[in-house]
């Protein structure tokens, strides 16, 4: 792994962040929705060209070697954007997985794809419950040198722009990674429409489908890629809370009514002070997290589960009492208020509910008892 | 009196009502403007109204047993001296004259729309700035409304305007019966954060309104609005103990059922959350049996103006319960209970900002049932032109 200074990190979100100012801004995104992919595959291409793709992928596969450091602060300037392609399945998801595997004959050629942009992960996770902690609904069965994958993943995002997926599955009673080409014809994604219609979400079917298993990934490399998934995801939603924040806040500092700036008035001032310690707590432990998980510190497990959830159920906190704040424009939908909120009812779902987390976050507690 | 009249009114709806197919006696499909004419004319349609104005000269209590008979048969065009803002308000402060001219057109066309809100005058109405200049005896009016119900519809809106910016705010409007149908009135839909489209935008453009169009006295509009906004309240409250009765009926509540059909109620988490929310509902429901009670008794309820406050509490958080009773399924469109809960949630933001927002809402039971001190109107005593805003 690198070390990247605070400059680096900094220099990496600058960067960024102006490619999404130019090309993902919000009007972009409304476009970008209304098409068949639904993200902007030549802006994936541009990410790919300034090595955003190969953050988290180590040198020798020609990445930049970042950890979950660099991906965490990246994904809150994704999240201020509403950035809707698949970077924390295919940057950050996959790359960790695909680098836990043993065999680097293997995952070398799709690693070097994933920095070039020729490849696009999707993480086929979880069975229908939705929830990553639970057993997949997907079945391994050991052929000659190959497997097969017979049943069926949920709520996977960006299936359909996706070149390959790992899919966890159930192999001799325990759950392993499977790399399955996205092209074969044993492999059916059904796009589920969504409410929030900045991110695409299907139901993959396996059929018999030909996998190869990802050797030396197991039960602990999973909870090592769930933990990343969850601080990416935080970091995201951190960037997106403090954006409608601050929307919110220019809000209440130019809209007159009886002659004053809103935010003169008490009732709407203690309502944004509130929201700023939600935002703040937030924004302190997704970095929080993302700095245990990197050092691979003891509670960092469960410093991801109190991101996770706090970060899940603020943003969404922070974009519903945003839309309160605004009053009747935001009661439109040309106003940007609700795409905030509808992520943020996506982002209390995704990989695992609050409640799963709560759980999670308090058996870590508990193990100290 | 009220048994005569039965007879009379439903005697009348037999030969003119065929309610099997919703339309007149004679008549291959509703026509809205034929109908109610017919009703209008029989002094159905405004019975407390005098004769002159096309009505009976009948108390509240008779009214309401031409009411009875109409709504019995799915029959239109009741109570329009209770639910036609446009005329009610005409009626009330309109000149004989004007009342003469145009209390027959309004009854028995569509309801008018109300132009009030503006982008820069939503909770601040007074603050509003659509400008009615005189040119000989008629308004040329520029500016734009929004949050307009029926205004695509409508042949007549009530139309606040400044037509003095040097008065304060309060003392610079002029009230109007505003024709909508002509050139430089422009109507569009809002896209609403619910995925419909109730309201709409008002664009106008030197449009024209005659002088004898003002309701009540010129540059006293605020005044004929109070007028004007005290029956819409009515009618809203009206509204709220008709929506009483329906859910009074013994069935079980939405979130409980909806609860039941995903088996999570053995959820203990989830049943504390139920049984709260439906406690909220219920004991506002309550209150407001309460309030008409007080209401019918002494003509005015304190109550009354928590219900609206009260209910965003229990829309957002049953909204928030129904998420969590769907799980992960509530991002998915497929289902209709999951797009029922996601437009309920969004929903619950036309109580907490439509009509006043809840931070509004506080001020004034605050300020006018509790008596608290009033805050303080900066904008108030100041002219017009000099008070300060963003753009």
């Amino acid at each position: 792994m690198t070390d990247f200074s605070t400059e680096d990190r900094d220099a990496i979100c600058e960067t960024f962040d102006r490619l999404l100012a130019d090309e993902a801004n919000e009007d972009a995104l409304r476009s970008v929705i209304e098409t068949e992919a639904g993200f902007d595959q030549s802006l994936w291409q541009k990410m790919a060209e300034l090595g955003l793709t190969g953050l988290m992928v180590e040198p020798d596969y020609d990445g930049i070697g970042g950890s979950i450091l660099e991906a965490e602060a990246l994904m809150e300037v994704a999240g201020k954007y509403l950035y809707n392609g698949p970077y924390i399945s295919a940057c950050v998801v996959a790359p960790n997985l695909l680098q836990a595997c043993t065999d680097n004959a293997v995952t070398a050629s799709y690693l070097k794809k994933i920095v070039s942009g020729e490849a696009v992960f999707a993480i086929a996770g979880c069975g229908a419950s939705g929830d990553w902690t639970e057993r997949p609904d997907v079945k391994a069965v050991k052929k000659e040198d190959y497997w097969e994958l017979s049943g069926s993943s949920y709520f996977v995002t960006h299936a359909a722009n996706a070149t390959h997926s790992l899919v966890l599955a159930n192999d001799n009673g325990s759950r392993r990674v499977f790399l399955v080409d996205m092209n074969s014809s044993r492999v059916a994604s059904k796009h589920q429409p969504t409410d929030d219609q900045t991110l695409r979400m299907s139901n993959i079917t396996f059929d018999k489908a030909l996998a190869l298993r990802l050797e030396g990934v197991g039960e602990n490399e999973i909870q090592q890629a769930f933990q990343l998934s969850l601080v990416a995801l935080a970091g995201e939603q951190v960037g997106a809370t403090r954006r409608i924040f601050d929307l919110t806040i220019e809000y209440l500092n130019t809209r007159f009514q009886f002659g004053q700036p809103i935010g003169r008035f008490q009732a709407l001032k203690h309502m944004a002070a509130d929201l700023l310690v939600d935002v703040e707590s937030a924004s302190t432990v997704a970095r929080h997290a993302a700095r245990a998980v990197a050092s691979k510190a003891n509670d960092a497990a469960l410093l991801t589960y109190l991101a996770g959830f706090t970060c899940a159920d603020n943003f969404r906190k922070v974009a519903a009492d945003a839309i309160q704040l605004h009053g009747g424009i935001a009661y439109t939908m040309e106003h940007s208020a609700h795409l905030y909120w509808r992520r943020a009812q996506t982002g209390q779902w995704l990989h695992a509910s609050s409640d799963t987390l709560r759980n999670l976050y308090l058996s870590e507690m508990e193990a100290k008892l | 009196m009220s048994d005569a009249l039965k007879i009379e009114v439903e005697a009348w709806l037999d030969s003119h009502w065929d309610s099997d197919n919703s339309r007149a006696v004679g008549t291959k499909s509703y026509d809205q403007k034929s109908w109610l004419t017919k009703v209008v004319d029989a002094g159905f349609a405004t019975p407390t109204w005098p004769e002159k104005w096309h009505g009976r000269g009948l108390s509240s209590r008779d009214a309401r047993v031409i009411e009875k008979a109409f709504q019995a048969r799915g029959a239109k065009g009741w109570g329009r001296d209770r639910f036609h803002l446009g005329a009610i308000t005409i009626y009330k402060l309109g000149s004989d004259a004007l009342k003469s001219e145009l209390l027959y057109e309004l009854l028995t066309g569509p309801i008018c729309c109300l132009l009030y809100s503006e982008p820069n005058a939503g909770s601040d109405l007074a603050g509003i700035r659509m400008r009615a200049i005189k040119e000989g005896d008629e308004f040329i009016v520029n500016g734009q409304k929004v949050w307009t119900s029926n205004a695509d519809e409508a042949e007549f809106g009530m139309l606040l305007t400044r037509t003095d910016i040097d008065a304060p705010k309060h003392q610079g409007i002029t009230f109007f019966i505003f024709p909508m149908k002509q050139d430089g009135v422009e109507v569009r839909p809002i896209n609403q954060i619910t995925g419909e489209s109730e309201f709409f935008e008002v664009f106008i453009a030197d449009a024209k309104v005659p002088e004898r169009f003002i309701i009540g006295e010129y540059n006293q509009g605020w005044k004929s609005f109070q007028t004007a906004i005290a029956s819409e309240r009515l009618i809203m409250g009206q509204g709220i103990t008709a929506r009483l009765g329906g859910a009074a009926a013994g069935k079980a509540p939405a979130l409980l059922q909806l609860a039941h059909k995903h088996g999570k109620l053995k959820d203990p988490v989830l049943r504390q959350d139920i049984a709260q929310a439906l406690a909220y509902r219920q004991l506002n429901t309550l209150n407001m049996l309460r309030a008409k009670e007080e209401m019918m008794k002494n003509g005015a309820s304190s109550l009354a103006s928590l219900g609206k406050l009260a209910m965003s509490r229990i829309q957002h958080g049953e909204a928030r319960i129904s998420a969590k009773i769907l799980g992960p399924q509530i991002l998915l469109t497929e289902t209709e209970d999951a797009r029922n809960a996601n437009f309920d949630s969004a929903k619950a933001y036309m109580n907490s900002i439509g009509g006043g927002t809840d931070q509004i809402q506080r001020n004034i039971i605050a300020e006018r049932v509790l008596g608290l001190p009033k805050s303080k109107d900066v904008s108030r005593d100041i002219a017009f032109k000099d008070i300060k805003s963003s753009g």
